[in-house]
This record gives structure tokens, C-alpha cells and sequence, in this order.
């Protein structure tokens, strides 16, 4: 029996006056990759930062790997992406990971391999004003691992990105969960959906389902996901 | 706090400067080129170029540090790497002490050049010594940098950033002696500036580019000096937030 990575009881946040999540409910349980999904503006990116501890909360508990959400335990134990590639853009991609590294601890070894990750090997030198923004957001993701985090919050990691890249990531986060780690990871991208081991479904700042792929298609007879998902909306506002 | 995780952050912001050359260069060569105008503007009254260009020498690095840690304070803020540095163990003050050191090495190279061509060159006098201006220098660019970081947090765009400079700078360089002696100013001019850290800052570099004694008043100068570094430390402390909204 895994244990639970992250448990969130009656979660409520207000964001510029509007309430963004209203009394959420959910459990992740650890060495597993969880797809968050949902429409834009549903609160995807609230709920990720709440689990990180950077969002202000209204109400509720946010406990992560066995601590509140935020404390200080776990700044070296949650690994984050943000949704817009939050690294220095006058830096190159070396230095930005040597800064990073500096704080996280760790040595060249593992920033050699974490820029091997996300396929920018051989680039270092590079100013990431210089990329585009797929190689940015992928500067922005190898800093996300660099600690080899417990739990990996990552919202919406392979956007921008080719085919090609987005499926050798995914290959990746299943390593990663393998290897004992739990990834949150939000995506709009309905196809997407199926390379997780749970789902988590979002609209309008709640949890509409949470169940593995196969769930979904079984419960509303939809082999696709998107159109699964769909349907579940339909039920709910039925 | 770890002085490993100070020193990276204070490396870091130095390589972010070293990628811009441009601005490296208006660091050292914009005060040079306003001293060597203000000499010239002055041709005619020696005195008044002593008594006023001697003093800008430790006080550019306030104005300019202010000005450009706003700036990189703010993008800092809005760009999302506060917050992912906020999720890491990274120390509050370690972010502000490697910005203070980062920027205290820049002060001290741009007043390095500042005082080289002022009192080689240009004929200014330091008659306690150059190397004083120099320190001074160096300790108000701090100020201006810890100034600078607490502002940046009632700043949204880069745009309200800047006039951060006209609206707290300006009034500080009217008041703080430079241009009129501060007991010639209305009375209540006089008190308020007595409140004003760039007040003490002067008087030290008025003080240091004078002939005589130079008194206890300079010990004080640092001390408020000093003093208001550690405020305005603590106030930008405050301002950056572990959780937002």
C-alpha cells in the first residue's frame, strides 16, 4: 500500500477577489504520476501552489509528504515548475543551473545529467534569452529536478515542446515514479491523459473525478479521454 | 543563512551584469562624464565645483544602485524566479546579502574610477584622502541598493520602478545639504531632512572632503548610515513573501 504523498482537506482560496478553489478534497498517493487536468482558469495552477506553499489559503489542510504544505522540511524535498519558465534570462543555461545548484547543494554530476534530462546537452553555454520558449521552459524543468525532489510539481511541462521531446519527458516522469518520486502534472492537453497512472479532473475550482485512465473510459463508455472527459462534465452539471 | 548560498547569489547577480556589457559601461562612465561636465560648468568657481563635485563622488553609487537594484529587484519579483527561489532553502538573507555584496562590488569599482578622475584629474581635494570618499562610496551605494530593493516591492511595472528615482532620490539630494546649506532652508525643510538617511550621508562625504578636523560627527554620519542599511534591509525583508496571493 502506497503511502499518501499529498493530502488536501476542504481547500479554499481566494485569488484577486474571486474564489478560485471552494472546498477541494484530494489524495496522491506517492510513486505515481498524476495528471491535473482541467480547462484553463480552473485552478490548476492555484491548486499546484497551494501544494507548494507558496499560495495564501483561505481554509483548509494542505499536507505534503507527511508535512504542511510550505514549511521549511520541505524546500529541499518539492521539486517546481512554474507554469511561465521562471529562470534567468540573461543567464546562460549553465550558469543558471550552477546558481541553482549552488542552493539545492548538489554537484556538476547531477546538473551534467539533468541537462541531459530535458535534451539541452551540449547547450550550456547558451543565453536563455536566446531560446525559444519550448528550451526555455525545458531550462526551467531541469532546474525543477536538479535536487531529485520526493514530489515533483510541475504545471504544464510540456507545452511548446515537439512530439518527439514530449514523449522521451514522459518516458522520463515514469522513471522518476519508478524510482520512488511522485509527479503532480497539469496539462490542458487531453492526450496527455493517458500517459498518467491517475487523473485528477478540474473545473471551475473543484475536483469534478479522480481515477486511473482506464476508470474513465470504463464509467462513460468513451475510449477517448478528451471526449471521457466530456462526458463527465456532462454528468456534473446534469 | 549559508554563506555558500550568499556567495552563489551574489555571483549570480555579478554574471547577470557581466552579460551586459552596456551597462557596465554606463556604471563607469556615466558618473566620470558628469563630474568632468560639472568641472567645466563650474570653470569659473573652483570653490563651488570643490564643494559640490567632491561630494558626488560618494554619491553617485547611492543614486545609480538605487536605481538599478529596483530594477533587477523588480524583475526578479515579476519574472516568477522570487517565487521558485521562495520554494527553495534559500535564506531571505541570503538573497539580500548576495545582491548587497554583488552591488557593493560594483559600487566600489565605479567609485574607484569616479574618484580617480575626480581627484587626479579633475583637481578635487581629499584632504582626509581619496580612500575615504572611497568607503563612503561603497557604504552608500548599500544604502541605496537596500533602499532600493524595499521600494521595488510597491512597484508593478518597470515603468513606476524608475520614478521611484525622481520621487525618492531627488527630494533626499534637495535636502540633504549639497546645494543649500540646510540651516538657510525653511524650518521645516530643516527637520524633515534631518530625518532623511542621504542627510548623513552627505555630511560624512562634506565632511571628508574638507580641510580640518573631522569630529565625531562623521562616527554618527556611519552610524545612521549604517542604521538606516539595516532598516531598509529589514523593511525589503519583509516585502518578499514566501506565499502570496
Amino acid at each position: 500500500m502506497p503511502y499518501t504523498a499529498i493530502k488536501i482537506e476542504d481547500l479554499h482560496v481566494v485569488r484577486g477577489g474571486r474564489p478560485v478553489l471552494q472546498g477541494l478534497n484530494l489524495q496522491v498517493a506517492s510513486g505515481s504520476v498524476t495528471g491535473l487536468l482541467g480547462p484553463s482558469g480552473c485552478g490548476k495552477s492555484t491548486l499546484m501552489r497551494a501544494i507548494v506553499g507558496v499560495q495564501i489559503i483561505q481554509a483548509g489542510q494542505v499536507n505534503v509528504l507527511g508535512e504542511h504544505a510550505g514549511s521549511t522540511k520541505l524546500r529541499r524535498r518539492v521539486g517546481y515548475l512554474t507554469q511561465a519558465p521562471s529562470v534567468y534570462a540573461d543567464l546562460s543555461i549553465g550558469e543558471n543551473l550552477r546558481y541553482f545548484a549552488a542552493i539545492l547543494d548538489v554537484g556538476e554530476q547531477r546538473i551534467g545529467e539533468v541537462v541531459q534530462t530535458v535534451g539541452l546537452a551540449g547547450r550550456e553555454q547558451q543565453v536563455v534569452g536566446s531560446l525559444s520558449g519550448g528550451e526555455r521552459s525545458r531550462v526551467s524543468l531541469a532546474t525543477a529536478l536538479l535536487g531529485d525532489p520526493e514530489l515533483l510539481v510541475l504545471d504544464e511541462p510540456t507545452v511548446g515542446l515537439d512530439p518527439v521531446l514530449r514523449a522521451e519527458l514522459w518516458g522520463t516522469f515514469h522513471e522518476l515514479a519508478q524510482a520512488g518520486s511522485t509527479l503532480l502534472i497539469s496539462s490542458h492537453v487531453m492526450d496527455e491523459a493517458s500517459e498518467c497512472d491517475e487523473l485528477l479532473l478540474m473545473r471551475e475550482g473543484a475536483l469534478l473525478e479522480q481515477s486511473t485512465p482506464e476508470q474513465l473510459r470504463e464509467r462513460t463508455g468513451e475510449q477517448d479521454l478528451s471526449r471521457a472527459f466530456l462526458a463527465i462534465i456532462g454528468q456534473a452539471s446534469r | 543563512m549559508s554563506p555558500r548560498i550568499t556567495l552563489a547569489t551574489a555571483r549570480r547577480v555579478l554574471w547577470q551584469i557581466r552579460r551586459d556589457p552596456r551597462t557596465i559601461a554606463l556604471l563607469l562612465v556615466v558618473p566620470v562624464a558628469l563630474l568632468t561636465l560639472m568641472r567645466y560648468v563650474f570653470d569659473g568657481q573652483p570653490g563651488t565645483f570643490q564643494a559640490i563635485g567632491a561630494p558626488m563622488c560618494g554619491l553617485f553609487p547611492f543614486i545609480i544602485m538605487f536605481l538599478v537594484t529596483s530594477i533587477a529587484m523588480l524583475r526578479e519579483r515579476t519574472s516568477g524566479t522570487l517565487e521558485r527561489l521562495m520554494s527553495l532553502p534559500l535564506a531571505k538573507a541570503d538573497l539580500l546579502a548576495g545582491y548587497g555584496i554583488a552591488f557593493g562590488v560594483l559600487a566600489a569599482l565605479q567609485a574607484l574610477v569616479v574618484c580617480l578622475v575626480g581627484f587626479l584629474l579633475l583637481g578635487l581635494h581629499a584632504p582626509h584622502g581619496a580612500w575615504l570618499i572611497g568607503l563612503l562610496a561603497v557604504g552608500n551605494a548599500v544604502l541605496g541598493m537596500a533602499l532600493g530593493l524595499f521600494v521595488s516591492a510597491f512597484a508593478r511595472t518597470e515603468f513606476q520602478a524608475v520614478q521611484f528615482m525622481p520621487a525618492i532620490i531627488f527630494p533626499q539630494l534637495l535636502l540633504c545639504g549639497l546645494f543649500v546649506d540646510r540651516h538657510e532652508m525653511a524650518g521645516v525643510l530643516y527637520g524633515f531632512s534631518s530625518a532623511l538617511p542621504l542627510t548623513y550621508a552627505y555630511d560624512a562625504l562634506a565632511r571628508a572632503t574638507h580641510p580640518g578636523a573631522l569630529g565625531g560627527r562623521v562616527a554618527l554620519d556611519v552610524a545612521v548610515i549604517v542604521g538606516a542599511t539595516l532598516i531598509a534591509l529589514t523593511l525589503g525583508a519583509l516585502t518578499l513573501r514566501r506565499r502570496t496571493a
